[in-house]
């Protein structure tokens, strides 16, 4: 009976620890905004217009590196930005994360939501 | 009197705000609403410095301003504490404080949704002779305005105060609807009102240069906002109404700027009640207490 319980638990660890590995922070993203195309990319005035409201709104947490404090407010120059795509980028803003501290931008204009976008996937 | 002393209150704020460039300052997504409430919290560990001053002649009265300090501070993303204190002068009486607020928002729901709601609890510890009109609920009207303040100050009011706040964002509109109940917790029926808010930039867009004038550092809009009776008498009848236009500026280094001139819709409201905000964020107060423990 023991040993039926302890395969059984290394079983359901592994396969938990086999699901969290495979499962991206982007996942749960719905597919409409995944793809959606932000109208800004690369464009180098928005990335300037991206700078300004970063500098207003988000580096009072991220820092004005966007390095964060290695603590709680963690860096935007990572592999987890990296592997976004912009629209991934975008529908986070605009959720936020409230149970973890991050406010949600959905009052901000959209267009200013895609600025900022271009000027993170500018600094990675 | 009034207008002068508070000519001078708004210039203390100016001086004040402008006095503290070396603080760290955000612009938060506030909206220059005066009475509506939209779902927008604090950013989490900021405190935000608002006064909010009403101005306004109430019939058979003389003139008066009443201002009310509002300390609003982010306690969590999901959850912003204010405090509110209040005062008045009125022309040819005395200038008097009325009391204290204190208030919490919570965001129930984790996620943006078409309609996304907040929770408002409020306590409020006013005398009768407050003239802030921070809501307007049952049969308030100008009557209770005119009440001299040595008459009104006695009466002590201990009132609970429920919202429900209701936003949408739609198109860089933003759409906020509250419903409100309000309870003297010594006596009196469950007294009801409503507010309603719309406001957007005046530009969506950022530049991609500092500016201190251009279009997106204005927000325009206009509320409404009126009593619904009591569960005494559940009708519109005596009760105030009022509908304002709004406009709102957000100066550089966090310093805002919101004024409204509100119109009065029925015979129980006020004519006129001219509104001015002046507020100033201060980010992450608590890296300061931090900071300073470090350095020591």
């Amino acid at each position: 009976m023991k040993r039926t319980v302890v395969a059984f638990l290394c079983l359901f660890f592994s396969a938990l620890i086999a699901f969290a590995a495979g499962h991206s922070h982007w996942n749960h993203v719905p597919a409409k905004d995944h793809e959606r195309a932000n109208p800004f990319a690369s464009r180098q005035e928005a990335v300037a217009a991206g700078a300004l409201i970063y500098g207003d709104k988000c580096a009072q947490c991220h820092r004005a590196d966007a390095r964060g404090d290695r603590r709680k407010r963690p860096s935007l120059r990572s592999e987890l930005l990296r592997n976004a795509t912009d629209g991934d980028i975008e529908w986070f803003l605009r959720q936020g994360d409230l149970a973890h501290g991050m406010p949600s931008w959905a009052g901000l204009p959209a267009e200013q939501r895609w600025q900022v976008v271009t000027y993170l996937k500018s600094i990675q | 009197m009034v207008i002068s002393s508070l000519k001078r209150a708004v210039g203390g704020a100016i001086f004040l705000a402008c006095g503290l460039p070396a603080m760290h300052s955000a612009r938060a997504q506030e909206k220059p609403y005066f009475v509506t409430y939209s779902y927008d919290l604090e950013e989490p560990g900021n405190l935000d410095i608002e006064t909010k001053t009403a101005l306004a002649r109430p019939d058979g009265s003389t003139r008066y301003g009443a201002a009310a300090l509002e300390l609003e501070y982010g306690v969590l993303a999901w959850w912003t504490s204010e405090l509110y204190l209040d005062g008045q002068t009125t022309a040819e009486e005395s200038t008097i404080f009325t009391g204290f607020r204190l208030e919490n928002r919570i965001r129930p729901l984790m996620h943006e949704h078409i309609i996304n709601p907040a929770l408002y609890f409020e306590y409020e510890n006013l005398n009768g002779a407050d003239k802030n009109l921070l809501e307007v609920v049952g049969h308030d009207g100008q009557s209770d305005l005119a009440t001299p303040n040595d008459e009104a100050r006695r009466e002590h009011e201990h009132e609970a105060e429920l919202k429900l706040i209701l936003t949408s964002n739609v198109k860089d509109w933003n759409i906020s609807e509250n419903f409100i109940a309000e309870k003297n917790l010594g006596h009196s029926p469950w007294e009801f009102g409503y507010a309603f808010g719309a406001a957007r930039p005046l530009s969506s867009r950022s530049g991609g240069r500092p500016c201190t004038f251009c279009a997106q550092r204005f927000m325009a809009g206009i509320e409404a906002y009126g009593g619904l009776g009591d569960t005494a008498a559940l009708t519109l009848r005596e009760t105030s109404h009022y509908i304002a236009p709004l406009i709102g500026w957000e100066a550089p280094k966090g310093l805002r700027l919101s004024f409204s001139p509100g119109f009065g819709l029925t015979e129980t409201s006020l004519d006129r009640v001219y509104r001015i905000g002046v507020a100033y964020e201060f980010n992450q107060i608590a890296d300061w207490f931090r900071h300073a423990g470090v350095a020591q």
